[in-house]
Order: structure tokens, then C-alpha cells, then sequence
């Protein structure tokens, strides 16, 4: 869990080695290894070599699971640089996500092409809070280990409904204090992780947040460190196809001006987000989700 | 139907020079086409082409004059006369090698170049009449050419031992690759997409373009050695030093990239799409055909913004999506819509409603955040502008809306900084688009550049002429003995 994040020298010596055998060519992105973290939320170990040594936390890939599927913009969990693979975890919450997380050992996903977005700005000292809630927890965790492999004091705050919603907690325990919330009380402290945070920060000495979940949690957690003036980023999941700017599906307001989630983000300062339009925005496409997904799961014996 | 026997019903192989007298006698030749009102409900082919018969026709029409302004009109030189004379002579086969010499995507340009701007404006019979239908013989002989693929070899040009690496696989990067596997490099398209074609797959519908026809473009491409890879980013996956360093030189035709909006208030409601966006998720993704994962939304009152084909090509997409009705708000008169001629008569033949002299100033919203209208201002033509195109002024007081459900933002792009932000060695100029010489060599010693991402956005056999140019500069580069990072 030390060092996810490949040093210059270690970028360079991959790429070389790479370019050795096979420049710039073709790689079959294998499932190598899976595991369901929650009952809707699985994690895939993929090969991707070149995305694996180069990606910085905060960035992101598309993902197309084969022909015909639809692209899907996800955030990229982990990375081994030296097994050349990449961690997704992924919700299944539309029909394309319930087939991702079906796939088996040993399947190919077609397309990953990253890694895009821009990296996270990660404090240089102090004391940062990362804040994740349900499958959000994912993508904090690589902002989580660089900034403990920097040095950074680092305590995670992570949530779920209940207790078998809540993902991540071991690999968090690595990189600091780990604060388990429960909506039901479950496990870990009874509420939401904006009742701990709201404490950490009454303590002091919080130097930054970062915090990654659905959108009301999000917004909680900006308007709860906004009176204390604590810079608060946010990661945000808008709807993309091309994850290069080409699109404008992602666009964001931020800061009363419209912003590519994609290229100008993922990451933005959570006091100057649009959380109502992002909201909004995310809903598009509701009744067709949940429609493919209701076909899905009729066609695969499964319900959640 | 008589004509057509009398005057092209002779056997091909056979087929004598028609005195110039009797070739004026002939009438310019259109293409059959569906039925208006039943394509704007399926997403086939608008066009469908010549018959053998009433090509030979079209073609004893071209009086293959010495001097052929044609070829001057033509971004890409096509040897306009030889084909036609070819094919008048029933040499189909030799009107095909002759044309594929000139033009790497001729089923593409057949199709989609404004031949009424550029070939045909300049044609000796459009003085006295209708010129010639050079496009659509363009396509008759291309397509002739695709499923006759056995009666053409493989080309077998002597290796140069030099690599080129090609970034972005729209018409320019595909027609520089054609040309250059003909000199005998090495060539890698790199693609961001999963699928090989740019604008030609994601923005071009199937009812104008179908994406079989670019898809075996394509595979003709591949079969003589050109290497695509697909889902790969440069600036993101690799950047452009890197690929400078493995190969001996790089074209960059990525394309221009970021979608422009109206900048109202509103246009990020639900249902505001940008055109770039809407075409993508209905062609590249296929989102226009039952059972698709990609979903896509059906308006049913569609405003799509902008006069350009790229606007014509969504408010018929919406059409064929089930909408009652499809609008075109466009602040200048009909005269000065940049679309190709014939999409606006396509789209004025559909149903589609032109709401002209008209600008967008507000997108209306429900209390969901969905689109519920459009608020316009009326426009009266003034001065013209540096364009040369009369400036569209407000009138005054003229405020209306009218009610939609989804709204269409195709009014351009501008130039997508993901590559030259990889690459702070390259010189862009003050829009960000890529700076070049004559030779469209860029800044970076080895690297040239063109299409969009140079001049900004235009067309696709502006572009393809830029590939061609940029393909001949590199191979001179490659020639010159002057060296590439890697050599």
C-alpha cells in the first residue's frame, strides 16, 4: 500500500522496458482478480500496464466493457506499477455496471483508456480529513495513500447504510485513524459522516478535507467546514463519454462558471460547487438506469 | 426512361467518346433518393446512388475541357476529368485506380464534400446550366471500387525503414496514412476513442454517411499495413515527446475538440445537449437502434442551434428519434446557412421547421431542471462582418419563446488543449489551435499538424487536403536525411 504513487525514475524505467518489447502497442485488459467489498459494489483487478505506472490519485479511466457497451467513467482505485495492473471498484447500479461487476476471472474488458482527469492537489503537511461515503470511499482511497505516503496526518471518515455497505476500511487503516459510520448503527459510531467530521473539525487542526460520495454528502460536507474555513475538495461522478472534453455531458458550475468535470476536474473546491445542478444533472438518464437495470437482473436470476 | 437507353445503354466495354453536342444535350443526373417523409423515420441511407446507367450518362455530360478548373476547385487535386473519362469509356475499374490515387476516402468526399463550393462551383456547364455531378459520380466510382475490393492488388511499396505515428483517425490522420503507407513508412494511428474514423463515426450520421462504408474505408487502410490503436490518449496515455522519441515523425490531426455553447442562462438544464455530445451517443454509441446500452434522450420538440451541417445532421437525428417537431434556430437568413445545399433541402423535405433570423437568449426550465422552452430574440441583417457575411442585429422588443423539451447546441467548437498541454514545446496560436508553416510543419522539429486542430473547425476534405500536404511534407522530412529524435 506504500508507494502507489511510481516516483520519475520508476515512470521511466516501465515505460522503457514496456517500449522494449512492444512500443506503444495493444494490451488485453484481464480480470486478474475480484472481490464484492459491498452487496452492490465489487472490485476488479485489471491489467493495464501503462495506465498502472503512470496514473496519479484523483485521475481516472473510461471503460468500455466490450462491443456494444456503454463507456463508462470510473475512478481508479489502486495501481500496482510493477504487476502492471489497476483496482476498479465499481456500483452496479445500471445495467453496463451490473455487467462489469459480473465479470469473472480471467474476462477481458476491451477498452480502458486513461488515465485521464487531473491528479489530485494533495496538502504538502499537516492534518487531512478524507471523508468517503458508500462507493465513494474507493476514490479516496488513492488520495488517502499518497498523502500518507507524503507524510500527511491522515484520518478517514467512512459511512455506509449499514455495515456491509461499508468498503475500504482495511486499506484506510493503513494510512491512518479509520472512523466507521453507520446510518443504522450497525457498526462502527450511529450516523452520518458528516456527525464525525463536524467533530474532528470542532477539535481543530484540520488542515483539508477530501471528501467523495453521492452528492448530498458531498454538499454536507462543504457547508459543514465552510465556517471553518477548511479548503474542502470533492470528486465529482457527472455523466461523460469521452472523458476528453469533447462531449460537455460532465459540465459542472463551479464558481459560477461552467466547468468539464472531465478535463477541468474530476476534482473541485466543494464551496464553490453547483451541488444542486450536479445533482440534477446526474438524473438524466433515472428511468432508463433503472429500467435497463430491472432488465438485467431479470435476465440474470439476480436481485438486490 | 427512354433516354437512358439511347444515350448510356450501350455496353460499357464498348463505349465510343460522345460528340460535345450531343453531351450538351444531356441533363444533369440527380441520384435516387427515399422518400422524404418516410427516411425522416429510419436512419438508412438518404441517398442511394447512381445506376451503371445513369452514372455513364452523368458522365457524357463532363466536356473534358482542356483547361479543368475542377481540379484547381478540389482541396485534394482529384484528377476530376480522368476518372470521368474512364468511367464514360466503361472502364470503371480504371476510373477507380485513377481516382483512389488522388483521394484515400472517396466513398467519404462522394458523400459529405459541399461539391457545389468547390468542384462543381467552378465546372465550364454551370455557366449555361446544371455543372456536372461530380460528387455523385465521385461516389458511384468509390463504391464500385469497395465491393469490387478483389480487382484491386495490394499495395507493395518499397519499406523505408522510418516510422510515423499518427494522432487522431478522422479524415486527415486517415488520409495521411493512406499516403503515407503508399511511400513505404511505418504508420500507427493512435485513436481516443474505441473505434477508428473521428467525426466520420461519431458526428456524421448513418442516414448521410453510413458506418460500414468508413468502417471498410478503414479496413482497405489496415489491409495495406496501416496499425490503428484504439482507446489510447496522447497527452493523457502517452504524450507527445514520448511518441516523438520512438518514432521518426508525428501528424496531428486530433480534431478541434470542445463543444462551444450558447453561453445563456439555462443551457445547462436537462436536455441541453451539445451537438458534439447528441451525435456521439447516437451514432458512435448507437444509441438510435432498441436494446442499446447507451442511452440517448428522445425529444419531442427539439431545437437544435446553429445553421452548419453539423446542425442539419441533429435536428434530423432528432427527427428520426420520434420528434413531433424538429426546429432550426439560426440567427442569420437562409442565404447564409454554411450547410451543404443539399442537407437543408433534405431537411426542409423532412419537415423540418427553420426558425431563421432567430437567436436562443434564454433555455426555459421546469421545476426539475428539465428543459421546458426556448426564449429568442429576432435578428434583421446589418453590415457585414469580417466574414463577409451580413451581421445579424437585434431588433429591438422582439423577445418570444416557444416550447421544447430538448434544445441542441451546434454553433462550433474550439481547439481541446489535452495534447498541447502534453507538450509545452509546441507553439499554438492565441485560440489555442496548433501554429504551422506552409508545409504544415509545426514548431517541434518532426512533428506537422493539421485539419481542425490547426485551422479550426472546418471540413472533411479540408481536412483530408491537409493530410495529403502533411503526408507529403513528412515524407520529404523522412527523405531528407534530416533526422528524427530516434534515428
Amino acid at each position: 500500500m506504500i508507494d502507489l504513487v511510481p516516483t520519475p525514475a520508476e515512470r521511466d524505467n516501465v515505460s522503457l522496458s514496456q517500449t522494449a518489447s512492444a512500443p506503444f502497442g495493444r494490451e488485453i485488459h484481464h480480470v486478474v482478480a475480484r472481490a464484492q467489498l459491498s452487496p452492490n459494489v465489487t472490485r476488479l483487478i485489471v491489467e493495464a500496464p501503462r495506465i498502472a505506472a503512470i496514473r496519479q490519485p484523483g485521475q481516472f479511466v473510461i471503460v468500455r466493457r466490450g462491443p456494444g457497451a456503454e463507456r463508462i467513467p470510473l475512478t481508479i482505485a489502486d495501481a500496482d506499477a510493477v504487476a502492471g495492473t489497476i483496482s476498479l471498484v465499481i456500483q452496479a447500479i445500471g445495467a453496463s455496471t451490473s455487467e462489469l461487476c459480473a465479470l469473472a476471472l480471467g474476462e477481458v474488458i476491451t477498452d480502458i483508456a486513461g488515465p485521464l482527469g487531473n491528479p489530485t492537489e494533495l496538502l504538502e503537511t499537516g492534518h487531512a480529513v478524507c471523508v468517503g461515503g458508500g462507493v465513494g470511499t474507493a476514490v479516496v482511497l488513492p488520495i488517502a495513500q499518497a498523502l500518507a505516503a507524503r507524510g500527511v496526518k491522515v484520518t478517514s471518515v467512512i459511512g455506509g447504510r449499514a455495515r456491509e455497505w461499508v468498503i475500504c476500511e482495511q486499506e484506510l487503516a493503513v494510512c491512518g485513524q479509520v472512523v466507521v459510520c453507520t446510518d443504522d448503527g450497525s457498526y462502527g459510531r450511529h450516523g452520518f459522516v458528516t456527525d464525525a467530521l463536524r467533530d474532528l473539525c470542532e477539535a481543530g487542526g484540520v488542515d483539508g478535507v477530501y471528501a467523495v460520495g453521492p452528492v448530498p454528502m458531498m454538499r454536507a460536507c462543504a457547508e459543514l467546514t465552510r465556517p471553518y474555513g477548511i479548503k474542502t475538495t470533492v470528486s465529482l461522478n457527472s455523466i461523460m463519454i469521452d472523458g476528453t472534453g469533447m462531449c460537455g455531458g460532465c459540465r459542472v458550475s463551479v464558481d459560477g462558471k461552467t466547468q468539464y468535470a472531465c478535463v477541468d476536474g474530476p476534482e473541485f473546491d466543494g464551496h464553490t460547487v453547483d451541488f444542486k445542478l450536479l445533482a440534477d444533472r446526474l438524473n438524466t438518464y433515472r428511468e432508463f438506469e433503472q429500467a435497463s437495470l430491472a432488465a438485467w437482473q431479470a435476465a440474470h436470476g439476480e436481485a438486490l | 426512361m427512354e433516354d437512358l437507353t439511347t444515350l448510356a445503354g450501350r455496353a460499357a466495354s464498348e463505349r465510343e467518346p460522345m460528340p460535345k453536342k450531343e453531351r450538351m444535350g444531356i441533363g444533369r443526373n440527380g441520384m435516387l433518393e427515399q422518400e422524404p417523409l418516410v427516411r425522416a423515420h429510419n436512419f438508412a441511407e438518404v441517398n442511394l446512388g447512381y445506376t451503371e446507367q445513369l452514372a455513364l450518362m452523368e458522365a457524357d455530360r463532363c466536356l473534358q475541357c482542356p483547361r479543368p478548373y475542377c481540379i484547381e476547385g478540389c482541396p485534394v487535386a482529384v484528377n476530376i476529368p480522368n476518372f470521368i473519362r474512364l468511367l464514360s469509356e466503361g472502364n470503371v475499374k480504371g476510373a477507380a485506380d485513377s481516382l483512389l490515387s488522388d483521394n484515400a476516402l472517396p466513398c467519404v468526399t462522394g458523400r459529405v464534400c459541399p461539391q457545389e463550393s468547390q468542384c462543381e462551383l467552378v465546372c465550364l456547364r454551370g455557366k449555361t446550366g446544371a455543372p456536372v455531378a461530380i460528387g455523385h459520380l465521385e461516389r458511384y466510382v468509390a463504391d464500385w471500387a469497395l465491393n469490387n475490393r478483389g480487382a484491386f492488388s495490394a499495395i507493395k511499396p518499397t519499406p523505408s525503414g522510418r516510422s510515423v505515428a499518427i494522432v487522431g483517425s478522422g479524415p486527415a490522420g486517415l488520409t495521411a496514412a493512406g499516403e503515407l503507407i503508399k511511400r513505404g513508412h511505418q504508420v500507427t494511428i493512435f485513436e481516443a476513442f474505441h473505434a477508428p474514423g473521428g467525426v466520420l463515426i461519431y458526428g456524421i450520421p448513418e442516414f448521410r454517411l453510413p458506418k460500414d462504408i468508413v468502417q471498410k474505408e478503414v479496413d482497405r487502410l489496415v489491409a495495406d499495413g496501416v496499425v490503428i490503436e484504439p482507446s489510447t490518449i496522447i497527452g493523457k496515455t502517452y504524450t507527445l515527446p514520448e511518441l516523438k522519441s520512438h518514432f521518426d515523425a508525428v501528424f496531428v490531426a486530433v480534431g478541434a475538440g470542445l463543444p462551444v455553447f450558447m453561453n445563456v442562462p439555462g443551457e445547462n438544464l436537462k436536455g441541453v445537449y451539445s451537438a458534439n455530445e447528441y451525435l456521439t451517443r447516437v451514432n458512435l454509441m448507437g444509441a438510435y437502434r432498441a436494446g442499446s446500452a447507451t442511452p440517448v434522450l428522445h425529444g419531442q420538440r427539439v431545437a437544435v442551434v446553429g445553421g452548419g451541417n453539423v446542425a442539419m445532421d441533429s435536428v434530423r437525428t432528432a427527427l428520426r428519434l420520434g420528434a413531433q417537431e424538429a426546429i432550426i434556430v439560426y440567427r442569420r437568413s437562409l442565404d447564409e446557412l454554411p450547410a451543404r445545399k443539399e442537407e437543408v433541402h433534405h431537411a426542409q423535405a423532412e419537415g423540418v421547421r427553420f426558425e431563421l433570423l432567430t437567436a436562443p437568449t434564454e433555455v426555459l426550465g421546469d421545476e426539475k431542471g428539465w428543459v421546458s422552452g426556448l426564449r429568442c430574440l429576432r435578428m434583421e441583417l446589418g453590415e457585414p462582418d469580417a466574414s463577409g457575411r451580413r451581421r445579424p442585429v437585434e431588433i429591438p422588443g422582439s423577445d418570444f419563446t416557444f416550447p421544447a423539451d430538448m434544445v441542441v447546441a451546434a454553433i462550433g467548437t474550439k481547439s481541446n488543449p489535452l495534447l498541447t498541454a502534453s507538450a509545452p514545446g509546441l507553439a499554438v496560436n492565441e485560440w489555442g489551435y496548433i501554429a504551422t508553416d506552409e508545409n504544415l510543419a509545426t514548431s517541434m522539429d518532426g512533428v506537422f499538424a493539421g485539419g481542425d486542430i490547426v485551422r479550426g473547425a472546418a471540413t472533411v476534405i479540408l481536412a483530408m487536403g491537409d493530410g495529403k500536404k502533411a503526408a507529403r511534407s513528412i515524407d520529404a522530412y523522412l527523405r531528407g536525411g534530416s533526422t528524427a529524435a530516434s534515428a
